[in-house]
């Protein structure tokens, strides 16, 4: 384990961040910001828990992005997962920071302490492992997140159906993050000049599919690790492409993200999902082709074919700006009802619900002097 | 029902079976075994009281010892009972010793309470009470009177145990939440988070390969020897569920004072460091159950940690962190990068992250 330190020395960042200075100060444009989205919530919760943007110039600003499956996820989806695991007798597992998510009702965690049977795994194979271990039980396994979570649960269908296992489902929230950063794009509003890539999901995917924002959209982008020195290393790269007239795709993370990302795990993804028509996304509506589902040939694991759900679509409440923040239009503390109305305890928007959530990240982490100071 | 205090001269009772019944909380013969058989042979001690409904202890002891008493009371539920460095019963007597050493305590009796599940082992219950009667012995407090309930199937997990514990506090110490000041040192006896990542390890459900243990330890002997050598010591505090960041948010809070720690002197093994970051977990959250956290005054913080370091409980004892007057009620940690951060109170318990 001792490799991590290597990632979070001092001295190390001191000498990065004033390598970072240099640059952006030989940026044309004098004191007008560079605004770089960090896609992944990995990267968000990095950047608060080392206090990255502390070491930053001013006239860098980053823009906390999408890639939190947990603050994505509509509440009409936590109604859906309730109202499974209320059904009797299911045994409803999940990953544990969707237990906290907010629905209309309720979370999973106040429907567990009312009675119904939710249980936190760490994969999706515990969950079949539990099937497995109770035949006269319904497991559903609820999957969650992008890329990096999608073959693990693949995987699992896979071996439950070579099992012949039929007392395990899962409910799939699978998204795909390509179709979110493009809607993100073409929005009108949008101030963003460059990325960082998610590394865990580029991981799966490698780095083509990113292909067309350097190319379509002239922005940059870096594949970025989640160590708060890869995290400034690749901050030190768009910035070096910024400066020398560059739109490309570069890997920071080669050491774990290979160009061509992981076939097996692409293939797995191939053979179990396809794309929904659309997905919803709290806080960004729906997106077109954003989320997976199971194909037909694993109806039988499909807990949205097992299960009655009610599918209802709860509106984020109107005060919520999310949307704004996501974009960059506005940095969390400047929507109306953070702290107020919105804070960790009770969230309005989808960025105050998991850690990793830019606004939760904000009200966590950083104090009111480095929300209004130098830094805002 | 069911107080475990005899006659020390009466017969005591057997128990023929190897798991507890519903039989042994009717208050008749057989929960007089299990009791007898159990508790009382495992906590044997001549001061408990002949046969009453409760212990007797002598005020003019009392008093000679200090000027006030310190009384305070654990419930503790851990799953599972039994887990490297520990098990409930040690966590119990450990726990209760902790609370009152703080407060600058002499921890001198506990009364304890268990609360067992129909078909628990009586063997379990066995290992459970002479680990307490070890404990407390270590120690050198007594166990001076209990209680046992059975309930049925499913109203509790196995074991549940309640201690309370009653101390005095010498006459001239004083240990206030609220008595930080702007200056102070922030020091703790050693090694973060280990009662919690082996509490979490032991459970077994992530399959990790890990050999963290519990740091589950009385802390009285090492407050005496500290406060002995520091009377600059402000605040002590135990640094158990929602570990260290929890109790200087507390300390913080009572004393309208800020607390900037700093992460590269926070002393952590590197099992537990890598533990956390594969959970997602913050390991300054983390219970400890053989932690404190001492807040000194500046002209006596050498001291302390000189005597802190001079007990085997604080060897790792570490300067972590001042206090100091800005933002008030927060704690702020520098963290590794050199960067800051808030470090707040927790809102729930601590739940893994997925990616
Ligand atoms: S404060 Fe709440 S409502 Fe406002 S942007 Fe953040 S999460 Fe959304």
């Amino acid at each position: 384990m001792k490799y991590v330190d290597e990632f979070r020395d001092r001295d190390k960042a001191a000498a990065l961040a004033t390598e970072i200075e240099k640059l952006a100060c030989s940026i044309e444009g004098g004191s007008t910001p560079i605004h770089i989205m960090e896609v992944c919530g990995g990267h968000t919760h990095s950047i608060f828990r080392y206090g990255v943007e502390e070491l930053l110039p001013a006239r860098i600003e980053l823009i906390h992005g999408p890639g939190c499956p947990v603050c994505v996820l509509p509440m009409g989806r936590v109604d859906d997962c309730v109202a499974i695991a209320e059904q009797p007798n299911v045994i409803f597992t999940t990953f544990g920071d969707a237990m906290r998510v907010p629905g209309s009702r309720k979370s999973l965690m106040q429907a567990r302490a009312e009675g119904a049977d939710v249980r936190m795994v760490y994969s999706p194979m515990d969950a079949l492992a539990l099937a497995r271990a109770h035949p006269d039980r319904e497991v559903v396994f609820f999957g969650l997140g992008f890329e990096t979570t999608m073959p693990a649960t693949a995987l699992t269908i896979l071996q439950a159906d070579r099992e012949a296992i039929d007392n395990f489902t899962v409910f799939c929230n699978h998204i795909t993050i390509i179709p979110t950063i493009k809607a993100i794009l073409d929005s009108p509003d949008v101030r963003i000049d460059a990325f960082l890539g998610p590394g865990h999901v580029s991981m799966v995917i490698g780095s083509a599919p990113y292909d067309f924002i350097a190319r379509h959209y002239r922005r940059p982008l870096v594949i970025a690790g989640f160590e708060p020195l890869d995290v400034l290393q690749s901050i030190w790269m768009v910035l070096k492409q910024i400066k020398e007239g560059r739109c490309e795709i570069e890997n920071q993370y080669a050491r774990v993200a290979a160009a061509g990302g992981n076939v097996a795990a692409l293939q797995a993804i191939a053979r179990v999902y396809e794309l929904r028509p659309f997905f919803e996304w709290r806080g960004l509506g729906s997106i077109d082709h954003s989320g997976v589902r199971l194909r037909p040939e694993y109806a039988r694991f499909d807990a949205e074919r097992r299960y009655a759900i009610p599918n209802a679509r709860i509106a984020d409440p109107k005060a919520c700006q999310c949307g704004e923040v996501l974009k960059g239009v506005l940095k969390p503390w400047q929507c109306k009802v953070f702290g107020t109305s919105c804070t960790p305890q009770t969230p309005a928007g989808a960025l105050m619900v998991s850690s990793e959530g830019a606004c939760a990240a904000y009200y966590q982490y950083s104090s009111a002097k480095q929300r209004t100071g130098a830094r805002g | 029902m069911g107080k475990t205090h005899i006659r020390p001269q009466r017969v005591l009772g057997k128990l023929q079976v190897a798991t507890v019944t519903l039989a042994h909380g009717g208050g008749g013969k057989a929960m007089k075994d299990l009791i007898d058989d159990v508790f009382v042979a495992a906590f044997d001690n001549s001061d408990l009281a002949p046969m009453e409904d409760q212990a007797r202890l002598d005020l003019g002891m009392l008093a000679a010892a200090g000027d006030r008493l310190a009384f305070t009371t654990d419930a503790v539920v851990v799953d599972p009972l039994f887990f490297p460095g520990g098990d409930i019963g040690k966590l119990a007597v450990c726990g209760t010793i902790n609370d009152l050493a703080v407060g600058g305590a002499i921890p001198l009796y506990l009364s304890c309470a268990a609360i067992i599940e129909e078909g628990t082992s009586v063997e379990l219950l066995r290992k459970v009470a002479q680990s307490m009667a070890h404990s407390a012995q270590l120690a050198g407090v007594r166990i001076v009177t209990g209680d046992t309930k059975v309930v049925p199937r499913g109203a509790c997990d196995k074991l549940f145990i309640t201690a309370s514990g009653l101390g005095v506090i010498p006459k001239g110490v004083q240990l206030n939440a609220h008595a930080a000041r702007p200056g102070d040192v922030v020091l703790v006896n050693g090694l973060l988070g280990e009662h919690g990542a082996a509490i979490l390890a032991a459970r077994g459900e992530m399959a990790l390969d890990c050999t963290i243990e519990s740091d589950c330890a009385p802390l009285h002997e090492l407050v005496a020897a500290l406060l002995a050598r520091a009377p600059g010591v402000r605040c002590l505090r135990d640094a158990t569920r929602g570990g260290i960041a929890t109790v200087l948010n507390e300390i913080a809070q009572a004393s309208h004072v800020g607390i900037e720690i700093d992460e590269a002197q926070c002393p952590m093994r590197e099992q537990v460091r890598g533990f956390c970051e594969i959970l997602g977990l913050d390991p300054l959250y983390l219970a400890n159950e053989g932690k404190l956290v001492a807040i000194v005054a500046p002209e006596d913080a050498d001291a302390a940690l000189t005597a802190l370091q001079a007990h085997p409980l604080g060897a790792e004892a570490r300067i972590v962190g001042r206090v100091t007057e800005l933002e008030p009620g927060r704690v702020v940690m520098r963290t590794l990068l050199g960067g800051h951060r808030i470090v707040d109170m927790l809102v729930g318990e601590q739940l893994p992250r997925i990616c």
